[in-house]
């Protein structure tokens, strides 16, 4: 009998292996390509904008060529003068300048009006060019205000950076602290990290004995319990903001149930403010605590305690010694979720949070829609995920991902 | 369940957290949903005498063939479709969509960079025209194409200051006006701009607009004595800024902060507040057609224009330019005015505006531009606000968070 010769049976189970191996990918390639297009690229491309804008190294070519060789100290080169003079009259007369004006306004307030006012003329300047700039406005032969113009024109800066955390460049490169009174955005970053926590918190303090509940209750019952914790969650979550307004304000209901009471002056400010911030959020985030807390709970053998009291443990040590660090994976895993999800959310401040309850992501909306300027954007936008990495790579390493559990 | 398993679900929250917020940066996000619902649900226009229904607001265009024409919706919307669309669909043939959006350039800006636009004419503030025509996002407006008034005055004499740009040709004068519950004050009544901020002798909570430092500064400043024409030289200092926010900061804890233009009636009528900064158009509406008891303090009101523009690399520049012109003519703007307590922008079409269209009421009395009213106004400074905006924006999210 001859022996078949081939590739061997282990050859063979790898290789379809490999096969199915192939057919799964192809299988999810549809959602890669989804996941590619949509959310991949244009987040790479938001994050390229913080730390390039090539609009002055683009309009104003020469200039930006002068301005390199000069070291930022002293007076800037003559031929910078001449440059500039050129490049301004080609941009004036390209209709080029407005997007010049907008970017050297984002460096230095008043840069706007000064850069379309001397490009308007810029093509009747004559040598000596430094006088006929002068002429035009005092402001240029303030070396300060050649070093900022120094700054834009390289291709990549780390000015929106330094701006998102609060920090001025100098014309010499150097970062500064901003005046006091100038300072918002570390300030929200902290705020933001605060409220994620504290409505983590109180997702657990009301999320872990309510799922809890749900679990030992009897089937039926269960389902019911469990219909109305998601019910809400099926609401659109803009309904379930206005609804809190309806509840909170001065003249809603509870200020309404108050006065009832103890009279107009037992009102409280319970919305616009951070109180609103974080009983919306809170409301909102609770089911993410409870569903992965209550489908461990499930799990849990209930023998397990039973066996704890019968060999003389009293219910509370058999909970917290037992029970309890068999649901932390659950409760984990939610606050996990609770505390990513809150630290980018968004609509919820905007609506109830008032002048106090404002977060990071609410600046970071303003300079996307308001002020245009979406290099500072995308770097709170940077600063904000790469946070919530770094927080992400703590965690793993303190608590373990594998401790996780969803279900 | 396995570390794999974690990761992916992690990453899928982490995912829905970013698009979620990439989407809201695009504007295309719920907030603006909901300040839509807002403006909807406040000013709902009535229907037309005539039993006509209104054009459908804030659909896509359904063929290529009809005008896009993007605006702030509800009752200011309906003011143009019964003043400028019905009567330029009627005589010209040419079918005009309406779109309703929330004011900003984002959204255009989108449009020109992607190379995609689908809206031809913009209803904006003049702030906000200037940059975006700046930035190259607008059409140049031929100021000889728009028609002269009647009595044959050109139209650059006949538009008020600033009505006509190198983009933009100007529609309306609104203002910004302090508006008050009248039942709430009954020893002291409130008559000035200096008593919004004077919360011992007229207690209450005050409402006020969140998003800018514009309006609210400028308010502060004239409140604390400042005289109208030396508002921007001394917003221009840093002791100017620090006085304003000063003045405001006498009454901070007593602000309710509002977003959107139909939140102050609504605060007015909620009594989440007794006095509050309004648009003017918004005060009138609930005054006039919800017969609410609120009146309008015009010392120290704050004008500002609100204009028609072209998006640049539109298909349809010539229909737009049309309608540009064709809405912008005497009598259109008074017309308007019919509908709206908005100043038409033409000088000679003030002594044209007569009554409001249902309700009967005279509509000079209750034009910001009407020289009763407008004795002790300024005009805000369009192009200072653009040079300072960025620096006194930063500020002002400070003195907010504070």
């Amino acid at each position: 009998m001859s022996v078949h010769r081939g590739p061997g049976l282990a050859e063979q189970f790898k290789q379809s292996g490999k096969r199915a191996r192939r057919g799964t990918f192809l299988l999810v390639l549809p959602l890669l390509v989804f996941l590619m297009a949509t959310f991949i690229l244009p987040i790479a491309s938001m994050l390229n904008r913080s730390v390039e804008d090539p609009t002055i190294a683009n309009i104003l070519p020469r200039t930006a060529a002068a301005l390199r060789s000069w070291d930022g100290k002293g007076r800037p080169p003559f031929s910078a003068y001449s440059a500039l003079a050129d490049d301004l009259s080609r941009a004036d007369r390209e209709g080029t300048i407005g997007k010049v004006a907008t970017r050297m306004n984002f460096e230095r307030a008043g840069m706007r009006s000064l850069m379309i006012k001397t490009a308007r003329e810029a093509h009747t300047f004559e040598p000596p060019y430094a006088q006929a700039f002068n002429a035009i406005d005092l402001q240029w032969s303030e070396p300060e205000l050649w070093g900022v113009l120094r700054h834009a024109s390289a291709s990549t800066t780390s000015g929106y950076y330094a701006a998102a955390l609060d920090q001025m460049r100098k014309a010499d490169g150097t970062w500064l602290p901003r005046a006091e009174e100038d300072r918002i955005y570390v300030t929200l970053f902290l705020r933001t990290l605060w409220v994620a926590g504290a409505v983590t918190a109180f997702c657990f303090a009301l999320g872990y004995p309510l799922a809890f509940f749900i679990s030992h209750l009897s089937e039926r019952s269960r389902n019911l319990v469990l219909i109305l914790v998601l019910l809400p969650f099926w609401t659109s979550l803009l309904v379930r903001t206005t609804a809190w307004i309806a509840l909170l304000q001065t003249n809603g209901v509870i200020n309404d149930t108050l006065a009832a009471f103890g009279g107009d002056t037992a009102r409280l400010d319970l919305i616009h403010n951070m109180t609103g911030t974080l009983i919306a959020m809170t409301h909102i985030l609770l089911p993410f605590m409870v569903l992965p807390t209550y489908s461990i709970m499930l799990a849990v053998p209930p023998a397990l305690t039973r066996a704890a009291v019968s060999l003389g443990a009293t219910p509370w040590t058999a909970f917290w010694r037992v029970y309890f660090p068999m649901t932390l994976p659950g409760a984990a895993a939610g606050a996990l979720l609770v505390f990513i999800l809150a630290l980018g959310y968004y609509i919820t401040p905007a609506l109830v949070g008032g002048r106090t309850g404002q977060l990071i992501s609410n600046m970071i909306e303003f300079h996307m829609k308001t002020s245009l300027n979406w290099g500072l954007a995308a770097a709170l936008g940077g600063i904000l995920l790469s946070g919530v990495l770094v927080l992400y790579v703590l965690y793993s390493r303190i608590v373990g991902l594998n401790q996780l559990r969803l279900g | 369940m396995g570390r794999t398993t974690a990761i992916i679900i992690a990453a899928a929250a982490a995912v829905v957290i970013l698009a979620g917020v990439l989407l809201f940066m695009l504007g295309r996000g719920t907030e603006k949903d909901i300040n839509q619902m807002d403006a909807e649900l406040s000013d709902m226009p009535l229907p037309p005498a005539d039993g006509t229904s209104t054009a459908p607001v804030g659909t896509k265009p359904k063929s290529d063939s009809s005008l896009v024409v993007v605006s702030w919706g509800g009752a200011y919307t309906k003011s143009q479709i019964e003043a400028y669309h019905k009567p330029f669909e009627a005589s010209t043939g040419q079918k005009i969509n309406s779109v309703d959006y929330n004011g900003g350039i984002a959204e255009i800006k989108a449009q020109v960079e992607a190379n995609n636009v689908t809206w031809d004419v913009v209803d904006m503030e003049l702030a906000d025209a200037q940059r975006a025509c700046d930035e190259g996002l607008l059409e140049k407006i031929d100021a000889g194409n728009l028609p002269a008034a009647p009595d044959g005055t050109s139209a650059v004499q006949d538009f008020v200051a600033n009505g006509i740009t190198p983009c933009a040709v100007t529609s309306i004068v609104f203002s910004h006006i302090i508006a008050f519950d009248t039942t709430k004050f009954e020893a002291k009544i409130p008559s000035k701009l200096a008593d919004f901020f004077d919360v011992k002798n007229f207690p209450g909570k005050r409402g006020m607009r969140k998003q800018s430092p514009k309006i609210n500064l400028e308010m502060a400043l004239r409140a604390d004595g400042v005289p109208g024409d030396k508002v921007y030289e001394t917003l221009g200092t840093k002791a100017g800024v620090d006085r304003a926010l000063k003045k405001l900061d006498t009454i901070k804890n007593d602000v309710v902060w509002w977003e959107t233009g139909a939140q102050p009636p609504q605060l007015l009528a909620d009594g989440e507040v007794t006095m509050t900064t309004a648009y003017n158009g918004r005060i009138f509406d609930a005054q006039v057609v919800e017969g609410k008891p609120f009146k309008i303090i015009w010392d120290g009101q704050l004008q500002e224009l609100d204009v028609l523009a072209i998006v640049k690399g539109t298909k349809k520049l010539e229909e737009a330019m049309q309608f540009i012109s064709f809405a912008t003519d005497t009598q259109r703007l008074a017309d308007q005015a019919k509908w709206i307590a908005y100043g038409p922008a033409r000088k000679s079409s003030l002594p044209l505006v007569g009554k409001h269209a249902d309700k009967g009421v005279d509509m000079l009395p209750n034009m910001p531009n009407n020289p009763e009213n407008s004795k002790n106004a300024i005009q805000i400074d369009f192009l200072w606000w653009a040079d300072h905006q960025e620096e006194l924006n930063q500020r002002w999210a400070a003195w907010l968070a504070k």
